[in-house]
């Protein structure tokens, strides 16, 4: 039988060959250095304790407010709303796709919760489901949009997004609306207790870092972004994964704007909008999603997502002005984009040897 | 046409007789008709060429064949029965798998999620990956194909290694029929060898049939034990691999690029 010539595959963790005797600090050393150009997760996760350490102990002389609860559970608040809705985005990513809509999602959907509670007397629950629902339905129309009217994803999305914004500003007049009176109660579960919101960003990453590693849905998802064709060909149903991930997407848009309406105990128009998908998008890609498809973690979202809300909530620490935040954050996307490259690249020498 | 005469009624289920016949096909793409009228036949257990130059609708037939595409006209009869192939999927639950010359293999998935896609082993609501990945291996040390880790993105795999993934994940399936199309194009003599191993290996189990689309003559007539030409739409010639040779086929479908070559000379 014919025998198949074999190249080195990369070792499953620990680094192979390494001579005992030697020094096994400098091997340790090593196999750490393989794990972060393995692992850009890590990489991630060493710039944001990095970041941490700056913004808590040396821009201060380790008087910082950094740790103060205050400040912390700002911190989270930031965090987590970058972190839900770059869940969806990382999906939608990885299929090859970009959603531009789910911060407009995030406006109308609080204001929908509000004019069922208020104008249809609706209770609070059903409200709430109804409103989530809602992005359920706009991530529909994307999908409809983008598989079968043929749309670039970019475009569909710029679209329905847009007509969001338009519908909000209509209906609301562009004035704020009070939280409901009978929602407080669940309120204080979605965003008004403290830690609230990053305990539904954590619990979402789990969950949806098992659906995307270790479920059908998961596999599929990367088999449609990695080679469309050949999905279809395998007979993976296409159309579905990309409707349920943009619906997904528009869920998670819809379940931040609620929150972050009672987080604030007020449903702004001016709040959402197209910031939280730059933010969201800007996490996935530093934490090492694809922009044409193929692969991206949730883990690395995560510590993507966590990466931007330090930095502006150590901006926020220094009292330095919020105005030149977004230079730095557009230096740290290009920086963390030119790092993946280099990783990349370095992670296929990695393998030839 | 020597071997057209299967005039015998094929009684459904029959241990012999054709698995497969394909009749009176027709394609057509807007104003391009890629085919026209294609009879074929598929034995048991046989290995059957089917060559033709580039455009001859080679793969047009063979997307008719996995579902993939649906004919405008014509049938298609599996085990005695005239079949609808609704789609991909459903053409694999009636045992027509095919592999594709783009392999449809996921480069950025492991070996063994490839072989498994979309028949992946579950234990709702979780992937089965442990047992996915013995089987893999199992399968693949079985089909005689060395790969040293199951884990490995199949991007990492050369060339002769994914063509054997493909295959070795149609044969997973339990397809009776696999269509291979163009297994050997872009190959090297070492790689083109463990393919064809391969097939060899699966004529030696003699319950799968295989219809191989190629236009190298002489891999194929190695391997095959029939070879159809698919020509203007139509199979023109219809051989046991024995009774003809590279020199005829070539000859052929160079006699037919003349004839075009003058008809497109008188045209202009």
């Amino acid at each position: 039988m014919s025998e198949i010539v074999q190249r080195t595959p990369a070792a499953a963790g620990g680094s192979p060959g390494g001579l005992a005797g030697g020094s096994a600090v400098w091997g340790r050393l090593r196999t750490a250095g393989a794990v972060l150009v393995r692992q850009r997760e890590a990489t991630v996760f060493v710039v944001v304790v990095l970041m941490i350490v700056y913004f808590g102990f040396i821009s201060t002389a380790g008087r910082s407010t950094f740790f103060t609860r205050v400040d912390l559970v700002n911190l989270s608040q930031i965090a987590a709303q970058i972190i839900i809705i770059a869940i969806g985005e990382v999906l939608v990513l990885i299929c090859g796709e970009i959603d531009l809509s789910p911060g407009f999602v995030y406006m109308f959907a609080p204001f929908l919760m509000h004019y069922l509670i208020d104008f249809y007397g609706v209770p609070a629950i059903p409200a709430i489901l109804l409103s989530l629902l809602f992005g359920a339905v706009v991530g529909w129309v994307n999908a409809f949009l983008t598989v079968n009217v043929g749309l670039p994803s970019f475009i569909s999305t710029l679209g329905t997004g847009f007509i969001l914004w338009g519908l909000t500003l209509t209906t609301c007049h562009a004035e704020q609306a009070n939280i409901p009176a009978s929602a407080a109660g669940i309120g204080r579960y979605l965003g008004s207790d403290a830690w609230s919101e990053i305990i539904w960003a954590v619990l979402l990453v789990a969950i949806f870092h098992v659906v995307l590693t270790r479920t059908r849905w998961g596999l599929h998802t990367i088999a449609v972004g990695g080679n469309q064709l050949g999905a279809r060909e395998a007979g993976v149903n296409v159309a579905r994964i990309k409707y349920g991930n943009f619906m997904i997407t528009g869920v998670l848009g819809a379940l931040v704007g609620i929150q972050v309406a009672f987080q604030t105990s007020i449903i702004d128009p001016s709040s959402g909008q197209y910031l939280p998908m730059f933010y969201s998008v800007a996490a996935a890609v530093i934490g090492g999603t694809a922009m044409l498809g193929g692969s991206g973690t949730m883990i690395g979202a995560f510590l993507g997502a966590t990466m931007l809300a330090v930095l502006q909530d150590g901006f926020f620490v220094l009292g330095i002005s919020a105005n030149p935040l977004n230079m730095i954050f557009g230096g740290a996307i290009v920086v963390a984009m030119i790092a993946n490259v280099q990783l990349a690249r370095l992670r296929g020498r990695g393998r030839a040897i | 046409m020597t071997a057209q005469v299967s005039d015998a009624p094929v009684t459904p289920g029959a241990a012999s007789g054709d698995v497969l016949r394909v009749e009176h096909v027709a394609k057509r793409f807007g104003a391009v008709t890629a085919l026209i009228d294609v009879n074929l036949r598929l034995a048991r257990g046989e290995v059957l060429g089917l060559i033709g130059d580039n455009g001859a609708g080679k793969s047009t037939l063979l997307k008719i064949l996995c579902g993939f595409q649906q004919p405008d006209s014509g049938r298609i009869v599996l085990n005695g029965e005239a079949v609808t192939l609704k789609s991909v999927d459903h053409a694999r639950s009636l045992g027509i798998d095919a592999v594709y010359q783009d392999l449809a293999l996921i480069d950025q998935l492991s070996v063994y999620h490839n072989i498994f896609l979309n028949r992946e082993r579950v234990r709702w609501p979780l992937l089965s990956n442990r047992a996915m990945r013995k089987l893999a291996r199992e399968r693949l040390d079985d089909m005689g194909i060395g790969l040293q880790s199951v884990d490995l993105p199949v991007a990492m795999l050369s060339g002769g290694q994914r063509q054997a993934i493909a295959v070795a994940r149609a044969v997973y399936s339990e397809a009776k029929i696999l269509l291979l199309d163009e297994p050997l194009a872009a190959m090297g003599a070492k790689e083109a060898a463990l393919i064809l191993d391969l097939v060899r290996d699966l004529k030696r189990r003699g319950d799968v049939s295989v219809i191989i689309i190629a236009h190298n003559y002489g891999q194929v007539l190695e391997i095959c034990d029939r070879v159809n030409l698919l020509q203007h739409g139509g199979i023109t010639l219809d051989k046991p691999s024995k009774d003809t040779s590279v020199q005829e086929l070539n000859d052929i479908v160079i006699a037919e690029y003349r004839k075009a070559l003058e008809e497109r000379h008188r045209a202009g």
